[in-house]
């Protein structure tokens, strides 16, 4: 923090010459990002004001917003995606988060044996490529050589088991927990890396005062990972309302049973791409994009001047 | 590998591609295709002997992944470097490059003539007027069976609606196999295993297929909720946790033994010949009553075309000539059982599984999915949704009614028929 004011403090003193080389240092992060990011984000808020008439690319204005929000079918597949997408939020945010938190707080205490093994072993399923999750979890979860009914079958609890993946009611439920055992390491590893900063003289100074155990962990070191907290729920946010991948290798395309597990992801990708007979509707998908990335921007804009405006901050 | 070996290696490759060269002054016809798995076929088959007939043409099969193919096909159209015969993929996909120039128009091919129209359709534009793929091969939907568990339970083969759901009782009564091998979790099984399969024969085939292309029958009206409240009934016969039965779950079940009977289509027959160590038949789709006509799912699959900007057209002529006569069908529908030759003249088949399937032709009439030609446009598409509504009707999601009624109405958001 110091040197950074001082700094400022520095700029405003004594006149340097102007300094160049920043340029050169930031061009080619610059141009790339412009080329891969913003480009085409660019060209999708473009594309979703146009649309084909007669082989034409025509201005349509708001039109195919219209058509989204207006036409009962597109209406309907699109609030129920989203709806999806928020119970997939939530699910995370009351799973993934808490347990990440938990199984940090766990790693951090210093007696702990094993630790820097469970940390891997923890951490590992986020390394794996949601292909190889998805298809674990379809064959775990499977009525016919999964493991799971087997392992039910074995303490006689074979009568709780159903097909999770393929009922309606279930299947978003059980894709949201593939997702969180996949992601749980990160909240984890960002927690734990914040729960390591917070100063011993701190905790030794709680200690002095009675505060111990479980009390410690609320009036202590909560309080001072919260950012933390906050910033995992942001990037939770983002993640979620861009996931797709695993939707798609565990439930297919058409996010089935009846658009039970079909995200905003998986609708934009049938859209834009087109599925089996269906052929792809660029301009439609990227109306569907740009909600997507107004909803995401939106949320953003609350969490970063709603909240993290308010949150305490305390300095060591 | 030692650095030898690898540059002997690629010395070697070398001289093979260079001596595909040798014959500068022969023409040579390159085939667009998305069947890699048929390059074994092209190459040691079909190619050496239209070449033997035909010196001085030599074709070159140069397969693209399916799901690279069209995008790939298109990209090659438009940098003109396409090859000069095309492998046609079944209705719009091919219709669109017909439209755009890009394929000819083979309607007075001498060799369509060994065709039905049933069989161009899926080539053929909404007029009929133009065709512009040689058909090849079509895909048949029925039941295949496990033989020995028929045997065992002393089961006749079921030709009517009512002895089919008579049989399933008795192998579900018995207990030792699972009925029947189908999951909705991959939503199509339940569409094309399932409703395509024995939907024509309450819709009648082509009959009822073109009443609703014409707007005179609606998907709510009787023969075509009919094969759904069918579909129904199939909800007792299908494996524990069937909503979670996934395509190769449903084909794994029946090849280990497990499961009597399985929805097919004919490009089964190839893999369970290989896996399966029990005797199969297989049997049309029932009728409803005994004495009905019987009506088969005879899918058009792959076709093959000729690229309008083609250096050779005479000699792709030729070449599609040949590909249109029963000597090709022979060849092809024997390398590759399960995939049919559309050809009128019948082809001997030497599979007994794939014979069994080919010889409904004779009995039955053939028409193709209902969802693939013309209705399938719009947003939103109708076979997608028949993806899902059939899943739901064997879920119980939905009523045989209600999906069907869900699915007019999709079509009649886009679909208006011509007057």
């Amino acid at each position: 923090m110091s040197t950074v004011e001082q700094a400022s403090a520095d700029r405003g003193n004594d006149k340097r010459p102007w300094r160049w080389y920043i340029l050169v240092f930031l061009t080619p992060a610059l141009l790339v990002y412009t080329a891969v990011m913003i480009l085409p984000l660019i060209e999708t808020l473009r594309l979703s004001l146009f649309n084909v008439k007669d082989g034409q690319s025509v201005f349509v204005g708001l039109d195919n917003f219209a058509v989204l929000f207006g036409d009962p079918r597109w209406a309907a597949s699109f609030w129920n995606a989203l709806k999806n997408n928020f119970i997939f939020f939530f699910i995370h945010m009351v799973v993934q988060n808490p347990i990440g938190v938990a199984l940090a707080a766990l790693l951090s205490v210093p007696k702990l044996r094993f630790g820097a093994f469970y940390r891997t072993a923890l951490f590992l399923p986020t390394l794996l490529s949601f292909v190889i999750v998805g298809f674990i979890w379809k064959l775990i979860l499977s009525p016919i050589w999964g493991v799971s009914p087997f392992l039910l079958d074995l303490i006689g609890l074979k009568s709780l088991f159903s097909p999770w993946l393929g009922k309606p009611g279930s299947a978003l439920i059980a894709v949201s927990l593939i997702s969180v055992w996949q992601y749980v390491g990160i909240p984890m590893m960002l927690i734990y890396a914040a729960m390591l900063n917070i100063p011993d003289e701190v905790l030794e100074a709680a200690e002095c005062d009675g505060v111990t155990g479980w009390s410690q962990f609320w009036k202590i070191k909560l309080p001072l990972i919260l950012p933390s907290i906050g910033i995992i729920s942001i990037l939770t946010f983002v993640g979620n309302f861009n996931a797709f991948d695993l939707v798609y290798t565990v439930q297919g395309a058409l996010a089935g049973p009846d658009g039970a597990t079909d995200i905003l992801g998986t609708l934009l990708y049938r859209t834009f791409f087109g599925f089996q007979l269906q052929i792809g509707d660029k301009s439609m998908g990227a109306t569907i994009a740009t909600v997507m990335f107004l909803i995401i921007l939106s949320g953003v804009c609350l969490y970063l001047f709603a909240i993290q405006r308010r949150m305490r901050r305390y300095q060591f | 590998m030692g650095s030898k070996t690898l540059k002997s290696l690629l010395m070697a490759t070398s001289i093979l591609a260079t001596a595909g060269f040798a014959h500068a002054a022969d023409t040579e016809l390159t085939i667009e295709s998305w069947r890699t798995d048929d390059l074994a076929i092209w190459q040691e088959k079909l190619i050496p002997a239209f070449e033997a007939k035909n010196p001085g043409i030599k074709v070159k099969f140069a397969p693209t992944p399916p799901t690279e193919y069209d995008a790939a096909l298109g990209a090659r159209f438009d940098a003109g470097s396409a090859g000069d015969i095309i492998t046609c993929r079944p209705f719009d996909k091919s219709l669109e490059q017909f439209k755009r120039g890009n394929l000819a128009s083979l309607t007075d091919l001498p060799g369509m003539k060994n065709f039905s129209d049933v069989a161009k359709a899926a080539w053929t534009t909404d007029d009929g007027k133009d065709a512009f793929c040689v058909p090849m091969a079509s895909v048949i939907h029925g039941f295949i069976y496990n033989k020995d568990a028929f045997d065992k339970l002393g089961i006749a083969i079921p030709t009517t609606e009512a002895e089919f759901f008579a049989a399933l009782d008795k192998i579900k009564a018995d207990g030792t196999y699972i009925p029947m091998a189908m999951g909705t979790k991959d939503l199509w099984e339940a569409a094309t295993m399932g409703y395509q399969n024995i939907g024509p024969t309450y819709w009648k085939g082509e009959e009822g297929r073109a009443k609703l292309i014409k707007g005179e029958e609606k998907l709510t009206d009787a023969p075509w909720v009919e094969p759904y409240k069918v579909l129904l009934k199939w909800k007792d016969y299908l494996g524990d946790g069937f909503e979670a039965q996934t395509y190769p779950d449903s084909q794994n079940l029946f090849t280990l033994g497990r499961a009597a009977i399985y929805p097919a289509g004919s490009w089964e027959i190839g893999l369970f010949n290989t896996q399966a160590q029990f005797k199969m038949g297989a049997f049309p789709p029932p009728v409803k009553n005994a004495g009905d006509a019987c009506y088969i799912s005879d899918h058009n699959d792959i076709g093959a075309g000729l690229n309008a900007k083609s250096k050779h057209p005479e000699e792709a002529k030729k070449f599609l000539d040949w590909v249109a006569s029963p000597e090709f069908a022979d060849i092809y529908a024997n390398a590759l059982p399960g995939f049919f030759s559309l050809n009128s003249t019948p082809v001997k088949m030497q599979d007994p599984l794939a014979q069994e399937f080919v010889s409904w032709r004779e009995k039955c009439k053939p028409t193709i999915r209902s969802t693939y030609q013309i209705l399938s446009r719009g947003t939103p598409n109708l076979e997608n949704e028949t993806w899902v509504e059939s899943a739901n009707v064997i879920n119980g999601t939905d009523t045989p009614e209600a999906a069907a009624k869900k699915l007019q109405d999709g079509l009649d958001s886009w679909y208006k028929p011509a007057k």
